[in-house]
Parts: C-alpha cells; structure tokens; sequence
C-alpha cells in the first residue's frame, strides 16, 4: 500500500502523521487518508477537490501530472509526499 | 467603553487591553499567518479567518474559557455543468468581513470571490446563500486591486430586524435582502463610477463599494467610502448623495459611523487612486458632525512627516461608546483615540501590515 506523508509546515494547524492507505491513484490515496482525518482535506485540496494552487504533491520524485482529477497512478510501494509549492505564503 | 479590541495582520492576531489608562498587547495569536477578519463578542468569543497562502482560508474560535479550536471553514458547493463559463472560481478565496447575525448563533460571512455563507450554529457550519450567488447579475461583479476576486466587504444587520440585510461589494454596489438572504436586489442609485465608460457610469453594478457603516440608533443612515468619493444614504443603501465636502482627498477605503449620532462619521482619507498613500505624506483622519455638509482633518497625534500608511477598509473601528476609534495601516502603524478622533497615541507596538481592527462587543 501507498504511503502518504505530509508537510511538517501542516503542524502548527493540525496532526497530518505518514499513513498507509489503499489506492492507486493519487486521488484514491488522499481520500483515503481523509476519510480518517477530515480536517486535513481543505489544507490540500480546494472547494472543488483540485490540488490548492500552492500544494504540490509528488509521487517519488516525481510531480503530479493531473491536479484537478488526481488521477496519476501510485503503486503499492509507491511513496507520496504533500508539499508547500515554493510560492504564496 | 470597549477597553479590548483586536488587530488581524499580515501576521498574525494581536489583542490589545486598556490596563491603567494605557493600552498593551495582551495576547498574540497565530504568529507568522495572514489574519484577514476578525470578531470578538461580549462573551469573549473570538472568530478569527486566516489567509494561509499554501493552505486556503481557515477559521478559529476562542471560547469564552481562551481556549482556540478550527472550525469549519466556508466551502463552496460542487460547480455544476452549466456554470463553466462562470468568471469567478467556486472555491473559497478569503474571509473577508465576519459579522453577527443578530440572533443567537447565527453570523454572516463575506468573502472572495464574492460568496456570502450563514451559519447559524456558532460558525461550526456554514451554507452558501444560493439565491445570492445564484443570480446571474453575480457574475458581473468584477474584481478588486487589478482583476482578482470580487469581495463582499461589508455585510450590515438591520438592529431592529435581522432578517433585513445590505451588503456591500467590491466592485458590486449595494445588494439587499428583506428575507434572511432568500431573495436579493441591487439597490444602489447616486453613485458613480469614474473608471468605467460614460454610459455605464451611474449602473449600480459598477459601484465599488469599499466600505459602508451604519448608524447603529438611526439604521437608515449609512455611510460609504466608494472608490470615486464618499457617500452617505438616509434610506439604507437605497439613494445616495455624495458628501463634496470631504477632505483632503475624497479616494480612501475605510469609514466608520457613530453608533448614535446619524450625523458624524470618520474617513481616512489617502491620494486616489494609482499611487494610495496619504495626501503630502500626512495621515489624517476626516471627521464629519453634520451629517456630511462639513469635515474637519484631525492629525493630533498622527504622523505629518513622510508617512505613507495606507488603511484598509476594515482598519478603522469605533467602539459604541462613540470616542474610542482605533485604525492600523499597511506600514503596521496603530493609533488610538479615547475622545473621538480629537487627538491620537500610539501603543508600544510596531505591527506587521493591518488588515482590520475590531473592537470587543461590550
């Protein structure tokens, strides 16, 4: 299963700790992890479920293709990192 | 008199308390985040909206007991099909102005991109008002500072009837609701619009309405900072009259109304429109006491020597005693006046840039 992990610029505001969660995809992955934790999600995602203009999430090393639909594949070993984007703030 | 009001900055929340005749920082809340409106009640309850720039918008409580707790923010429903061609997003941009309802629990919140949201549980939860944002005219409200989001800037309770409601928006003119917010009509004629072509000009739409205060004993008098001058309406929004007499720049976004006297108000007048600094490099505040025929320029205590202290349109508050003012800029600059504006101090505090300044219901 996919890990998740989350800025540490997220703990002033609330409790974001690494999961483990089912899915194969990156929108299957973060919903996961907010089915649990549903505060967390308007942190990362806007009204509308698209990545916040400055998120930016990575699969390995990689940056996400798809941030309205979520869409890019992860696998089972696949690790998956939510970022502040190097902009706003 | 309010002795505790709060200061929502670029960074962070700062509460200050009158303590043996001077004022103190007493507390600091959220250091280092972009606080964008705030609300304290008499109880000491405190609302705060955050602007997180990686994050979106936020919104915390204080209970009475001090203790801070995230709410739910505002959320705007799922962006139908046949909305594609909307011009602003569906998505929560900032809280701009929070304000109470009038009955128990219940509080207004106005934000960008231009979305008015009710709650009426204590800010736990909140709704979109459809038949507002719903309205095709909406989506000719345009943006603020360049072409961002439209904003709702003020939201106005009538005291004797919280179901009638006027609101305020830039650029949007003046929208009312006799029923809760079920239905809404643009009210505003007698301004006008310097910015847009000649025969559009006096459209109510294409007012932009920095800032309206209302006299809380006389809910009819209203008052408006507008980007072309200021305003004043003896029928709630409804027909203005331009106040020619302001002085010594008729372009600013803040004003504030007496709680009591329908005939004074305070502005904070700055230089229009492209470069938004204080006339000659003075901060001044314009007082009226005769309902807008007159202003006198009160800067007894305010900086008259190279300062370019800008106030926002939610930086100058009055307490309901009607002599304590207080108003932030965006250099940080803070200035209070205990009798009405005559004279001004400074407390012991050097802010990141203000956003609003609110004092505590008492």
């Amino acid at each position: 299963m996919p890990t998740v992990s989350f800025t540490r610029a997220l703990e002033r505001f609330l409790t974001a700790p690494t999961a483990t969660v089912e899915g194969d995809t990156v929108g299957a992955a973060l919903a996961a992890v907010f089915a649990s934790r549903p505060a967390l999600r308007g942190y990362v995602l806007d009204d509308q479920g698209t990545l916040r203009r400055h998120v930016a999430v990575y699969v390995n090393d990689r940056l996400v293709g798809d941030r309205v639909g979520l869409t890019d594949p992860v696998g089972p070993r696949d690790e998956i990192y939510v970022l502040q984007a190097l902009s706003g703030g | 008199m309010a002795d505790r009001f709060h200061v929502a900055t670029r960074k962070g929340l700062f509460e200050l308390v009158r303590e043996h005749g001077t004022w103190q920082v007493a507390d600091v809340q959220f250091l280092g985040d972009p606080v964008s409106a705030v609300l304290a009640d008499a109880d000491g309850t405190v609302y705060a909206a955050l602007d997180l720039g990686h994050f979106g918008a936020k919104l915390w409580r204080r209970d009475p007991a001090g203790m801070w707790h995230e709410l739910a923010a505002p959320v705007f429903p799922p962006k139908p099909a046949d909305a594609t061609d909307d011009p602003h997003p569906w998505s929560l941009g900032k809280i701009w102005v929070l304000e109470p309802g009038g009955v128990a629990e219940r509080l207004w919140a106005g934000t960008m991109p231009g979305g008015l949201f009710r709650s009426d549980d204590g800010g736990q939860s909140w709704a979109l008002v459809e038949a507002l944002w719903r309205m095709p005219e909406r989506r000719q409200w345009s943006g603020v500072a360049g072409g961002e989001q439209p904003g709702i800037d003020t939201v106005l309770i009538d005291p004797r009837n919280p179901g009638d409601i006027r609101i305020g928006v830039s650029t949007g003119g003046v929208w009312a609701s006799a029923d809760t917010g079920a239905s809404w009509r643009n009210i505003n004629r007698g301004m006008y619009a310097e910015y847009m072509p000649p025969e559009r000009r006096e459209e109510p739409i294409a007012q932009d309405v920095h800032r309206l205060a209302r006299c809380g004993a006389y809910p009819e008098i209203v008052w408006c900072q507008h980007h072309n001058g200021v305003f004043r309406s003896e029928d709630a929004g409804a027909t203005w009259h331009e106040l020619m007499a302001i002085r010594p720049s008729k372009f600013g976004f803040a004003v504030a109304a007496h709680p009591r006297d329908p005939n004074t108000a305070w502005f904070v007048p700055a230089v229009k429109d492209e470069r938004r600094i204080p006339v000659d490099g003075k901060v001044v505040v314009a007082r009226t006491r005769d309902g807008g025929r007159s202003f006198e320029v009160l800067r007894k205590g305010l900086p008259q020597h190279h300062a370019y202290d800008l106030v926002w349109r939610h930086a100058l508050a009055v307490d309901a005693s009607g002599e304590r003012l207080a108003f932030g800029s965006t250099s940080g600059g803070l200035w209070l006046s205990e009798d009405g504006g005559d004279s001004w101090t400074m407390p012991e505090a050097r802010l990141p840039p203000i956003a609003a300044v609110r004092f505590a219901a008492t």
